[in-house]
């Protein structure tokens, strides 16, 4: 199976420019599985990205035509192309950064509009490219280049928020939760209208060594641990759930 | 590049329409298949009409939460395979600006209207001015060129956003069509010719999108869907478009190819105007409204005997270096005035070596004729 995704490879294009321990490539592999899960061939694609580290995810390395735009734009420009040409099926990848604080009117008001399309959100809960900055997903007291002595902010729910405004589909996982993952994103690609799915991944450069995680394995320990399913929260308490992730599908 | 004839949207002849509702006629007719934007005075009736429109017309029609969705969804629907235009006024445009360095860096052919308004900030909104010309060359960050068009009627409101759509294609660049106010609401007979000659982008299959060019400097542009797999980035490239962002040949090739494209064909887009110029000793260079102020001037004292004459800009940029610099040589001096503080009067001084006499207004009115001609008579 494997080789078989090397075909969705763009040739000449070697390693990826991810940090080690990144989760941003466990997604990449992902996204290249479900497709071949729900046998759609790249030339039906159009990959949409922002500016950021998630935003090449798809570009250079994904072979389908990849559009790799501005900083907290790629909604628009994928609705332009979607709307003019239907049969692009279009996936936007991009980070948390740039599609909820640059880009977080275009996404609510795509998701209002109901505009079909695939929103791929890979939260690091950082602003991973430019050293590691607050972004509006960082949790309170998180710290980060720019809150030395913890984010005084609450972050925002992204799916809660997706959701209000209107989407199609809505879901949450982390890159430590690959089958269910993966299946997500085959349902998030196969359901009509706007689909939004936020993938928690982590960034030890920039998260995990200010916040005191001694190793990129113990990020993805710490993830495991938070993440529960809507099932396991229904049976938390508040103080249980407070440190919690909750994932699955939300509509 | 491939050229083809279709019949005019509208019927043959003669109609009477505000220079707003011409450039979306125009647009229409120029084969604009997708429009996107956001709601500003004085140039919604343009959004209004596409709107209206698009059941005859067919294509895409979106209004958009702000003027940047709108340049970005415009961008997308162009790589999608569109001709595609937006329509804004100042505050908008400066919105946009990003978006517009984004188009030049990639090569990708759009049309933005900009119904100029006094400015700065929210200025007077329902007021005429002219003072966006040196935002439409220098408002990204960065070096790159546009094409801009300063139409002086609704007849030029119709046929210079024809024109602006076929100078997109053929140089793969964003194109500007500075309409003002002024011309946006005013109402005249245009006339329609049967035939409208559309000039598209070339298409070269397994081309590099980026690289594989003619001597103009110009390469193919392949569209989404057909299976190219193309990798389009805003960021440095090569000529399939891989990110190359320390690489300093590329950078520096990229950036003056898309400088270059442009100022070598400028024969082929600089568009002038030149009246009564044959025996003045005074031009006055204009350009939008502003010279059919200065043309009604030019006439008058021409009948009291005055050695005065008008060069009309049609396209402010890339500017007309050459044939300013001619005109210097021939007249004494050159007047221009403009409703901003004198934004392309500074190129005029660069151009000419005669003595160049700016006159700004910037009261939210047009120029009287009158203040020209009392300009020209101090002057002769
Ligand atoms: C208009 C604009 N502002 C700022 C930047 C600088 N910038 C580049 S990436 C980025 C944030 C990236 O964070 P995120 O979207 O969360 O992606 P990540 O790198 O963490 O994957 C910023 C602020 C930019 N490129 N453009």
């Amino acid at each position: 199976m494997a080789r078989d995704l090397e075909a969705r490879l763009r040739t000449g294009v070697q390693a990826t420019p991810f940090c080690p321990g990144c989760g941003h490539g466990i997604l990449m592999n992902l996204i290249l599985r479900a497709l071949d899960a729900s046998g759609i061939p790249m030339e039906e694609m159009l990959f949409v990205s922002g500016i950021g580290c998630a935003a090449w995810i798809p570009s250079p390395h994904f072979k389908g035509d990849t559009l790799h735009t501005l900083h907290g734009r790629a909604i628009p420009f994928a609705t332009g192309a979607k709307l003019f040409n239907p049969a692009l099926r279009t996936l936007v990848i991009s980070g948390d950064g740039d599609l909820a604080s640059i880009g977080g009117n275009h996404l609510i008001h795509a998701a209002r509009r109901n505009t079909d399309l695939t929103v791929i959100c890979a939260n690091n809960r950082i602003y991973g490219m430019t050293g590691g900055q607050a972004a509006p997903t960082s949790p309170r007291g998180t710290r980060t280049a720019t809150t030395n002595r913890g984010n005084p902010h609450r972050p925002f729910d992204l799916c809660k928020l997706v959701l209000a405004a209107g989407a199609a589909y809505v879901a949450r996982y982390a890159v430590t939760q690959p089958l269910a993952l993966m299946e997500g994103i085959r349902r998030a690609l196969e359901r009509e209208g706007f689909s939004f799915l936020e993938v928690l991944s982590p960034c030890p450069t920039q998260f995990g060594r200010r916040n005191r995680f001694e190793s990129p394995a113990e990020m993805l320990q710490s993830l495991m641990e938070r993440c529960v399913t809507r099932e396991e929260a229904g049976r938390m308490g508040d103080e249980e759930l407070a440190e919690r992730i909750v994932t699955g599908e939300f509509t | 590049m491939s050229i083809t004839k279709v019949r005019s949207l509208l019927p043959a002849g003669t109609h009477y329409l505000s220079g707003n509702e011409a450039v979306a006629e125009g647009a229409l007719a120029a084969g604009c298949r997708y429009y996107a934007g956001y709601p500003i005075t004085p140039s919604s009736e343009i959004m209004e009409r596409m709107a209206d429109r698009r059941g005859e017309a067919g294509g895409v029609f979106a209004q958009m939460e702000d003027e940047i969705a709108s340049i970005c969804s415009v961008i997308g629907s162009v790589w999608a395979g569109a001709r595609a235009m937006t329509a804004t006024s100042g505050p908008g445009f400066s919105l946009m600006q990003e978006a517009v360095g984004y188009a030049a860096l990639t090569e990708t052919p759009l049309v933005i209207a900009d119904i100029q308004r006094a400015g700065p900030g929210t200025g007077q909104a329902t007021r005429v001015g002219s003072g966006d010309h040196m935002q439409a060359r220098w408002g990204s960050h960065g070096d790159y060129q546009v094409i801009s068009y300063s139409p002086w009627s609704v007849q030029e409101m119709y046929d210079l956003t024809i024109e602006a759509f076929n100078q997109a294609d053929r140089f793969r660049v964003p194109v500007l069509l500075m309409g003002e106010e002024a011309v946006g609401h005013l109402r005249e007979q245009v006339n329609v010719p049967p035939e409208v000659t559309l000039v598209h982008r070339e298409k070269r299959a397994g081309a590099a999108p980026f690289g594989d060019t003619g001597p103009d400097g110009v390469p193919p542009m392949p569209s989404f869907g057909e299976g190219e797999n193309l990798l389009v980035t805003g960021s440095t490239h090569d000529a399939r478009g891989f990110r190359r962002t320390d690489d300093p040949e590329v950078h520096e090739r990229l950036v003056s190819r898309i400088n270059e494209k442009i100022l070598n064909a400028r024969s082929r887009i600089v568009r002038t105007e030149a009246h009564h110029l044959e025996d003045a000793r005074l031009a006055v260079v204009a350009y939008g409204f502003t010279a059919r102020s200065a043309l009604y001037a030019v006439r008058r004292l021409r009948k009291d005997g005055l050695r005065v004459g008008l060069m009309r800009l049609q396209t402010v940029w890339p500017f007309a270096e050459q044939e300013i610099r001619e005109l210097g040589r021939a007249v004494d001096r050159i007047l221009v005035p403009e409703m901003n503080r004198g934004q392309v009067a500074g190129e005029v001084i660069k151009a000419a070596d005669c003595e160049v006499v700016p006159f700004g207004q910037t009261n939210g009115e047009i120029i009287h004729p009158d203040r020209i001609a009392e300009q020209i008579r101090r002057l002769l």
